[in-house]
């Protein structure tokens, strides 16, 4: 009896065992055969497709990068780290200022704020448009930089108040009874002992304003100011026939963000984590 | 994304003053702690979202009440016509049913899917296996849409294509098809590309939930002699309660508001048959000129994810199951 059920119980682990790596398999799949495909030739892609490249063309990734993926990574990176910073930087005041400073209608404005969260960009995207159409700030960067923040500032805000929150008071007196102003308090005391959660939503915002497509498709135009995903949808549709050239630039738009999870990985857990569930 | 119980508790109950040493703090009246001046902490966060969140959700209202001309610019009052027009549009029902295809099939994946992939990684031994495989699942979540959008239009593509190719190889022969080329399989393919982006995020959230959970329970009950299957059902499950819960809304919301993966692998054809509220209202304001009638498609996702909201924000407050 007892042996049978063992055996049963260790027949179950290998068969759970043998299931879960099968799916890893199939879902890494696509991913690999995204980045061999890269260096494929376009007559390789077609005859099997799951042969191993023959050439190994490297310089598609060169051709991606000259035929533009090198102008929409650099605006990407560049509207990334400059939302970012905003968008931490500017949650990180209100957090602040929901949490420990007292501040008038207090409820009002967390309200306000955190209600954000369950606003969709694509119910405000026609307003908006006209909007920056008359603030002359369409096909403009600065109107990426602008959504994006104010999109991400109500989740931001959310991780950082809640952190915040569990911070004991004590900290403030002690920096107040030094002689501290709540402006240094902030900047010396309690910033630095947010920074765990900061990492996260550093991390998380990186991940979202890198793949954002919807605002950058509607208000960017012209390839200077296009980010990649916009940009790889345009050398699909201009350079539709050399697929592996689009291969590889989807390569360039993918490598960064995965190398970036495995690195935070803790961060970004605890980040989705706090997020959801908290 | 949500807010939590303690969310709308605000935090700020001014802080007792522990020492005799902070004299200002006591003397202090509650009234007189609201310094006027504090409120630069939390001014550029209010000012952007009031300009560029919460302006455009009004003037959407008002504009779906007009005809309006882009390109000419001029604007008609027209009362409902546009909400009428859209209540007799054939594709906007269309739409509908894609988003509501899209809630439906991505709870059963990426929820209840998630729900038992996640119950099985945290019942291996090895905690190495246990991080790489929630790490592989998540490796999709990662990329952008657009990557995995383009990916998989490549994927489903007759001619190069590694479907196709595969059910040839399996002897399914019989089941090559254009995918994203025809009417009836074209939205089930994009969806079942979103689950193949979607489903590790919610793997690694249930993880977490399941690891929360004190191992004393699960061993009090292997002691008790209660199998495998029982202990799913009668310790995770309802432990992990509160999280599929707000794992379903979030999901739902996120059908609602589907738009980069249709845009780039159909961009809602063909013939309008993988069309969602999100394409059609793009299309309707930008291809067709039509912004009035955009903006009452766009009211019709407010009005839906703003229930949705309504419904996570009652089950986060529900306190959790105590242990």
């Amino acid at each position: 009896m007892v042996t049978r059920s063992a055996l049963l119980l260790v027949l179950g682990r290998v068969l759970i065992k043998a299931f879960l790596v099968a799916l890893a398999v199939v879902v890494i799949y696509p991913l690999v055969w995204m980045l061999l495909n890269g260096v494929k030739s376009n007559a390789e892609l077609f005859s099997n497709p799951f042969a191993m490249p023959v050439a190994w063309k490297w310089d598609n990734y060169i051709t991606a990068w000259n035929r533009g993926v090198g102008n929409y990574l650099t605006t990407s990176v560049l509207v990334t780290v400059a939302s970012t910073i905003a968008t931490v930087f500017i949650s990180a005041w209100a957090a602040y200022g929901l949490t420990r400073v007292n501040i008038p209608f207090n409820r009002v404005v967390l309200i306000l704020i955190l209600g954000g969260l369950m606003l969709a960009p694509t119910v405000a995207l026609i307003p908006l448009v006209k909007m920056f159409q008359s603030l002359g700030l369409y096909n403009n960067l600065w109107a990426l930089l602008i959504l994006y923040t104010a999109f991400r500032v109500p989740f931001t805000t959310f991780l950082i108040r809640a952190y915040m929150m569990d911070l004991p008071a004590e900290v403030d007196e002690a920096a107040s009874v030094d002689g501290a102003s709540k402006a240094r308090t902030f900047w010396q005391v309690i910033l630095p002992m947010c920074k765990p959660i900061l990492v996260s939503t550093v991390l998380l915002n990186i991940l979202f304003t890198w793949n954002e497509y919807l605002f950058a498709m509607v208000f960017t135009s012209g390839g200077a100011l296009q980010t990649l995903p916009v940009g790889l949808t345009n050398l699909m549709s201009k350079h539709g026939t050399d697929y592996p050239v689009v291969f590889a630039g989807m390569a360039i738009a993918a490598i960064p963000v995965i190398v970036l999870f495995f690195a935070g990985q803790r961060y970004f857990i605890r980040g989705l984590a706090d997020g959801v569930g908290k | 994304m949500t807010v939590s119980d303690t969310a709308w508790k605000s935090a700020a109950p001014p802080p007792a003053p522990l020492s005799t040493k902070s004299p200002k703090s006591r003397t202090r009246k509650p009234v007189r702690a609201h310094g006027w001046r504090n409120v630069v902490w939390v001014l550029p966060a209010v000012l952007l979202l009031g300009l560029f969140a919460y302006l455009p959700l009004v003037q959407n209202l008002g504009f779906s009440f007009l005809k309006w001309d882009i390109y000419s610019g001029r604007q008609t009052f027209v009362g409902a016509d546009n909400y009428v027009r859209m209540f007799n549009d054939p594709i906007f029902w269309k739409s509908l049913l894609n988003n509501t295809l899209y809630a439906v099939i991505s709870i059963a994946f990426q929820v209840f899917g998630a729900m038992i992939l996640a119950a099985m990684i945290e019942g291996l031994r090895s905690q190495r296996w246990r991080g790489i495989l929630r790490a592989i699942y998540f490796v999709p979540s990662a990329i952008s849409l657009t990557v995995a959008g383009l990916l998989f239009y490549f994927i489903y593509e007759p001619e190069m294509g590694i479907l196709n190719a595969a059910l040839d190889a399996l002897g399914l022969g019989n089941f090559t098809q254009a995918w994203l080329g025809q009417e009836n399989t074209a939205i089930f393919a994009i969806i079942a590309m979103s689950q193949w982006q979607g489903f590790g995020y919610c793997t690694l959230l249930f993880s977490v939930a399941l690891q929360r959970i004190p191992s004393e329970l699960y061993e009090a009950a292997s002691i008790d002699g209660v199998g495998p299957f029982q202990r799913f059902f009668s310790i995770s499950l309802p432990l992990v309660r509160e999280m599929t819960g707000l794992m379903m809304i979030v999901t739902v919301s996120g059908a609602f508001q589907v738009f980069n993966e249709v845009m780039v692998m159909t961009s809602g054809g063909p013939n309008n048959s993988s069309q969602v509220l999100g394409t059609w209202l793009y299309r309707s304001g930008f291809v067709r000129n039509d912004f009035g009638y955009a903006a009452a498609v766009a009211t019709a996702v407010f009005i839906i994810t703003l229930v949705l909201a309504v419904i996570q924000l009652r089950i986060s407050k529900k306190r959790r199951v105590q242990w």
